[in-house]
């Protein structure tokens, strides 16, 4: 594809340079030409048809957009898609397999983690961030680490319940093995 | 929520970064954490010719001590390095406090000290840490290297003494004349608020004496509040319920708040008072306790 | 055998969100997320100032940049008799300006290119001349001598004034103070707030010239009331409007009313031939779409010396911002804000509203309410506090004294509705007992030594929820009532579809539970469509918690249509008449021998097979349920708090929860409302708020300003449940979805000024920020209006 932001979208004027980029998402290498102004967000929406990540606000408050860039959380309106050039970028869409959900996936629905359904993603990634460092959370911990990512909905009591869920099985994932 | 066109460069040294700063002729910004320029981007507040990112220079991504005790903190060195140094929390605490109080979780995964330093937002936590510890910043540009301190460097609100064509490569904290104490508060109304006011503390102690203090005060006044009146107002003395009571007063008159929606300024002035006398109290104490 | 009702996921199971399998896969789908072939992007210039005429609108440097498509100003919509449109409230909303603009944030332009960002740079390139006019920020503005007029495209409007209103018998009201012993009174400010659901608004239009159709995809909570509105505006019939409202990232009121945005982009569909996507950005949203409360309210309570409440009067005065656009039954000015005090049983009332425009974005809208219910159900709690304490009495007990009691029902309000069931005494019963209430004294005076200022709160309300019944509610004419419509499949399988719109309740979970318990085809076999209008039977849409009162009860009723056919066809598989068949859950069979039966999906299959002579075939039907009255859930919050004197900060130990909603179709649903919007109720109580400098610029304009809770803020609640099934909804339900946001704000409230008891302090107007607690506790005197407490 292009510089676009969609690939309907007309030819760029000449004048306007792209960059050619290759970002690594979810284990799949994708090369794009982009226009260096797109965010990283609209790139992953738009450009590459994963609509799973969400924008929600304009000033990197909310977390919607939140995904995992070489293995951190980062808010990913927050970032240019230029500057994800040679990283790897995870998204909701990496977090299933084919034939399993992500214990953190299965939490969410197990606790009733989500209403709306708009924050949903950001949180999950952020709560994989925090498990893959601490598999054994208290309840304040994981609300300090979700505390970057905002819900309207759920009054975050359910979205705890729901990472220490999955914390619970990921510990007893990682016991079997 | 869309921002404007502008040539982006990423350089591999320092020396390109700063070469292309030149030619940006006053037109460029230089990228690292985004933290703070990407939003200005976004909403358009900002609409440079030029984007210079700096983030394929790995080797500014470091903090370290040298062996005098010296504290050096790299161009790209993310506030959630700083949040979870051991090194840090034991040598440096007013640091160690002040990084989880920055922003917001997912912010400190990307977000950088030094820039948020060169960011100039006088309600910013990383300045006041850098006041109190009598940091310097510095800044490379094409005549070579040289040091500001961090008392000289902020001008005014978002404006620094770096040229145009200069980049601050490194923050620098002396080593402490002693064992290094002291803390951070701040009073925020939501996790990833600005500062109501804030308060950084550090000393550096021997025996019971404070042979170096340094107190600065955010969200305060139209930059970083070096309350020097009042870290002076220490050195020399132990801590005792008097001279933190001094301290405390010092600290609030030092401070320039201006009322609005987050507070009156007798309201945080007073916040500023309750907050060194807490800071020093907790000093005090768990020093006791040691 | 009868099935177990759990076992199929009927009513009473907290059966896990079918919703859930797309959204925790990143597979919803959101307006934004929609793409259409050779779809276009609209950016719309606002104003940045709050009241000037327009002098100038040059627009020629927009266009001349590459990939802009069109730019659209007020002179052009005007030209279509499109400049203005019709509000839900019989006001006029200007869609672009053309003659001044009113409100910061209003729309001005818009520019219609290949993509946002170009867009976006086109705006950049409008230039607009203004004529700054005076400002009006609020109502005491408005009505001062003199004030510049801010409707003067209104032929007759002399004044700032959208309405006067009264209600309730004055004199008698009168005479009740006559006789009191004691009068207590309260004045107070609901600040401004926004809905501020995470998902902004914004639509798709696609107009097929070929075909004469326009779709739109938008983020609307009543597609059908949208359909008549555009019908109304864009002058189109009906049938060649689709309206598709798909996954919502909450709602919560903020998507109910028509915004500009939606008609321009229509009309630029139309002109362009092409789809034209137009989301709003986060900043957009907060300054100009619809705000919710900003009402002052003022009131007096007449008491006897033994706790009777006598009767009250109240008044109110409200800011509506420049175009009367609230979204609420047409013959109530104010909402059914007159419903406070229901839950008390006081025989005089009084009240009387007014409401004023001014230069602010305009609305008020039901933020997670019923029209207003919330800033009625704040003031009865907080003057129910300051009645208490000027009795000297306490205030759990002052509460019991006047609450209706149980067997007084139905009971009629002195404001003329009817609550129907409730079990007030117990619900307060099991607040106290969860929260410890005997020991509270003593851990206040625990806290004391450690400088600690200890306060309990309490809220106790019921609130009408689910409008309308059909004779008293409607919106623009049309009557509040919803539908559904069930077919089953030959396999006994099937589809519902209803005039609700989920936005995150959970209806395509909770819908087919309803199914489940009246037909006994489990809900997994049951999919649930809303929000199409080419496919849902014409509703009313979802807000004021209406879905469960309105189109739950229609889910049943045609549910049981289906039974009642299903019956006939049993009837005829058993060679039995209809009298002998019995039926229990998904079976019919034999009264005298029950081994003899045929499953549901048996009669199912019969439908398209195997119908008895002269019946129909097929096995579907609609059912559209007009409700004989409002439902009245009841729900008791108690919340204590810790205030730290020093700076201000207080900080929730804990907070109850009784609710009682009725009978639960899906508990952990319900749960997962109470806990939304409690937290709701605690962003309004301790930080969320929207304010205006003089010249009219909106403070909380962002999510930097305006504070949304984070995980780490919000408390942990505790829920507890007490069951009054509602008398006349088919399976005793009632509303639940904002009892928590509307009574729960009280309850916080209370609780800090509990706390700061014996300084003097009486109100502290929300939000609660440590400045402004700090302030009152130090001065000993109220602290009224929105922040800033004080301006440099």
């Amino acid at each position: 594809m292009s510089s676009l932001y969609e690939e309907v979208s007309t030819a760029p004027a000449s004048d306007v340079p792209v960059r050619r980029v290759t970002i690594n998402i979810n284990g799949e290498n994708r090369t794009v030409d982009v226009e260096p102004r797109l965010l990283l967000a609209h790139l992953l929406r738009q450009g590459l048809k994963m609509t799973g990540t969400h924008t929600g606000c304009d000033t990197t408050n909310c977390g919607a957009c939140t995904v995992l860039f070489d293995g951190r959380p980062i808010k990913s309106c927050t970032m240019l898609a230029v500057q994800a050039d040679g990283h790897a970028v995870q998204t909701v869409e990496g977090l299933a397999t084919a034939s399993e959900l992500h214990p953190i996936q299965e939490g969410f629905k197990a606790e009733h983690g989500l209403q709306c359904g708009f924050c949903t993603p950001g949180m999950m990634l952020a709560a994989k961030a925090l498990l893959e460092e601490n598999l054994n959370p208290t309840e304040d911990e994981v609300r300090w680490a979700l505390s970057g990512n905002l819900c309207r909905c759920t009054g975050y009591q359910n979205i705890v319940k729901a990472v220490l869920w999955a914390a619970e099985k990921m510990r007893a994932q990682a016991g079997q093995e | 929520m869309y921002p404007s066109r502008f040539q982006y460069e990423s350089p591999k040294t320092v020396a390109e970064a700063v070469a292309l700063l030149d030619q940006g002729a006053g037109e460029a910004k230089l990228l690292a954490g985004g933290q703070s320029l990407v939003p200005m981007l976004k909403l358009r507040f900002a609409s440079p010719a030029m984007l210079v990112d700096i983030n394929g220079i790995e080797e500014l991504r470091y903090h370290r001590f040298d062996s005098d005790g010296t504290l050096r903190i790299g161009a790209l060195c993310r506030h959630e390095d700083l949040e979870k140094s051991d090194i840090i929390r034991q040598k440096q605490p007013t640091i160690s406090a002040a990084a989880p109080l920055v922003a917001d979780p997912i912010v400190r995964t990307r977000g950088t000290f030094v820039g948020s330093v060169c960011h100039a937002d006088p309600q910013g936590d990383w300045a006041a840490t850098m006041i109190a510890l009598n940091g310097r910043i510095v800044a490379q540009g094409p005549k070579g290297r040289r040091e500001i301190a961090m008392k000289d460097f902020v001008l005014g609100p978002f404006q620094t003494a770096l040229e145009h064509n200069e980049i601050a490569i490194e923050a620098v904290i002396p080593a402490p004349q002693g064992v290094a104490v002291g803390g951070y508060i701040k009073l925020e109304r939501r996790v990833g608020d600005f500062a109501t006011a804030s308060v950084a503390v550090a000393l550096d102690v021997v025996g019971d004496k404070v042979v170096r203090a340094g107190i600065a005060l955010g969200g305060v006044g139209s930059r970083t509040i070096d309350a020097s009146d009042a870290a002076a107002a220490l050195v020399g003395q132990p801590l005792t319920d008097a001279t933190i009571a001094k301290a405390a007063e010092l600290a609030a008159a030092a401070a320039e708040p201006r009322s609005d929606h987050r507070g009156s300024a007798d309201y945080k002035r007073h916040i500023v008072a309750t907050f060194v006398s807490r800071l020093l109290n907790q000093i005090h104490s768990s020093k006791e306790a040691a | 055998m009868a099935l177990d009702e759990v076992k199929i996921g009927g009513m009473g199971a907290s059966r896990l969100r079918v919703e859930d399998n797309r959204f925790i896969r990143g597979k919803g789908n959101y307006v934004d997320d929609i793409v259409l072939p050779g779809m276009l992007h609209m950016e719309i210039l606002r104003s940045p100032v709050a009241h000037a005429r327009i002098k100038s609108i040059d627009v020629s440097k927009a266009w001349e940049v590459p990939g802009v498509r069109l730019v659209l100003t007020g002179e052009m919509m005007a030209a279509r008799n499109l400049a203005w449109m019709p509000t839900l409230s019989y006001d006029t909303q200007a869609v672009l300006a053309t003659d001044k603009v009113r409100f910061q944030g209003q729309e001005v332009a818009a520019v219609i290119a290949d993509d946002p960002y170009i867009a976006r740079d086109a705006c950049s390139k409008i230039v607009v001349e203004y004529e700054q006019l005076p400002v009006i920020v609020n109502p005491t503005q408005s009505m001062a001598p003199g004030a510049p007029l801010i409707r003067d495209d209104k032929e007759g409007q002399q004044t700032n004034k959208v309405f006067d209103w009264e209600i309730g018998d004055k004199e008698a009201t009168d005479r009740a103070f006559e006789q009191a012993d004691v009068v207590s009174k309260l004045e107070l400010h609901y600040p401004r707030s926004h809905p501020s659901p995470m998902e902004t608004e914004g639509s798709i239009a696609d107009y097929d010239r070929a075909t004469g159709k326009l779709t739109v995809f938008m983020t609307t909570q009543a597609p059908h009331i949208i359909r008549a509105a555009v019908a109304l505006v864009a002058e189109l019939p009906e049938h060649m409007i689709r309206v598709v409202s798909p996954d919502l990232g909450g709602g919560f009121g903020n998507k109910v009313p028509v915004y500009p945005g939606y008609v321009i982009s229509i009309l630029a569909s139309i002109l362009t031939e092409r789809p034209v996507k137009w989301i709003s950005d986060k900043s957009s949203n907060l300054i100009s779409t619809h705000f919710a409360r900003d009402v002052y309210l003022k009131g007096e309570m007449a008491l006897r010396k033994d706790g009777k409440i006598l009767g009250f009067r109240m008044h109110t005065t409200s800011d509506h911002g420049a175009f009367f656009s609230d979204a609420q039954p047409s013959k109530f000015k104010i909402g059914l804000l007159h419903s406070a005090f229901a839950c008390y049983d006081i025989p005089n009332a009084h009240m009387v509203a007014e409401g004023f425009y001014t230069n602010k974005a305009p609305g008020g809208v039901a933020y997670r309410c019923s029209f207003r219910v919330t800033e009625g159900m704040f003031f009865q709690e907080r003057m129910v506090q300051a009645a208490a304490d000027d009795l000297g009495m306490d205030q759990a007990e002052f509460r019991r004294v006047n609450f209706v009691k149980d067997d007084d029902f139905p009971h009629r309000t002195p404001f003329g509705f009817l609550t129907d069931s409730g079990q007030y005494g117990k619900c307060l019963d099991v607040g106290l007992e969860a929260i410890d209430y005997k020991n509270f004294l003593k851990e206040k005076e625990e806290a004391a030594k450690r400088g600690k200022l200890l306060g309990i709160g309490i809220s106790t309300m019921t609130e009408p929820l689910g409008a309308g019944n059909s004779r008293e509610y409607d919106i623009l004419g049309i009557k509040m009532f919803d539908s559904a419509e069930l077919r089953v499949h030959m396999s006994g399988k099937a589809i519902l579809r209803t005039g609700a719109k989920t936005q995150g309740q959970g209806h395509e979970t909770t819908w087919a539970q309803i199914v489940a318990h009246e037909l006994g085809i489990p809900a997994d076999d049951i999919v649930v469509e809303e929000g199409d209008t080419d496919t849902a039977p014409f509703g009313m849409g979802t807000y004021a918690s209406r879905s469960t009162p309105v189109a739950g009860a229609a889910v049943a009723m045609v549910s049981r249509k289906i039974r009642a056919k299903a019956r006939k066809i049993a009837a005829h598989l058993l060679e039995v008449s209809e009298e002998d068949i019995e039926w229990e859950l998904g079976r019919f069979y034999v009264r005298s021998n029950q081994e003899r039966g045929v499953s549901i999906q048996e009669c199912a299959m019969a439908a398209y097979s195997n119908v008895p002579d002269g019946m129909e075939p097929g096995l579907e039907n609609t059912s559209y349920y007009d409700p004989p009255n409002l439902t009245w859930p009841f729900a008791c919050y108690i919340a204590t708090v810790e205030v730290d004197p020093e700076t201000g900060v207080w900080d929730v130990l804990k907070f109850v929860a009784v609710d009682d909603c009725g009978v639960r179709i899906n508990p952990m649903i319900v749960e997962g409302q109470i806990m939304g919007g409690l937290t709701e109720a605690y962003a309004a109580a301790a930080m969320q708020f929207i304010t205006f400098d003089e010249a009219g610029n909106c403070i909380g304009s962002n999510y930097m300003d305006y504070l949304l809770p984070t995980a780490w803020e919000t408390p942990g609640f505790e829920l507890y449940e007490v069951v009054t099934p509602c008398p006349h909804h088919p399976i005793g339900a009632k509303g639940i979805g904002e009892c928590a946001t509307v009574g729960g704000p009280a309850a916080f409230v209370n609780a800090v000024l509990d706390a700061l008891k014996g300084t003097g302090v009486r109100n502290i107007d929300m939000p609660l920020l440590p400045d402004r607690v700090y302030e009152a506790i130090k001065t000993g005197k109220d602290i009224s209006g929105a922040p800033p407490v004080k301006v440099d």
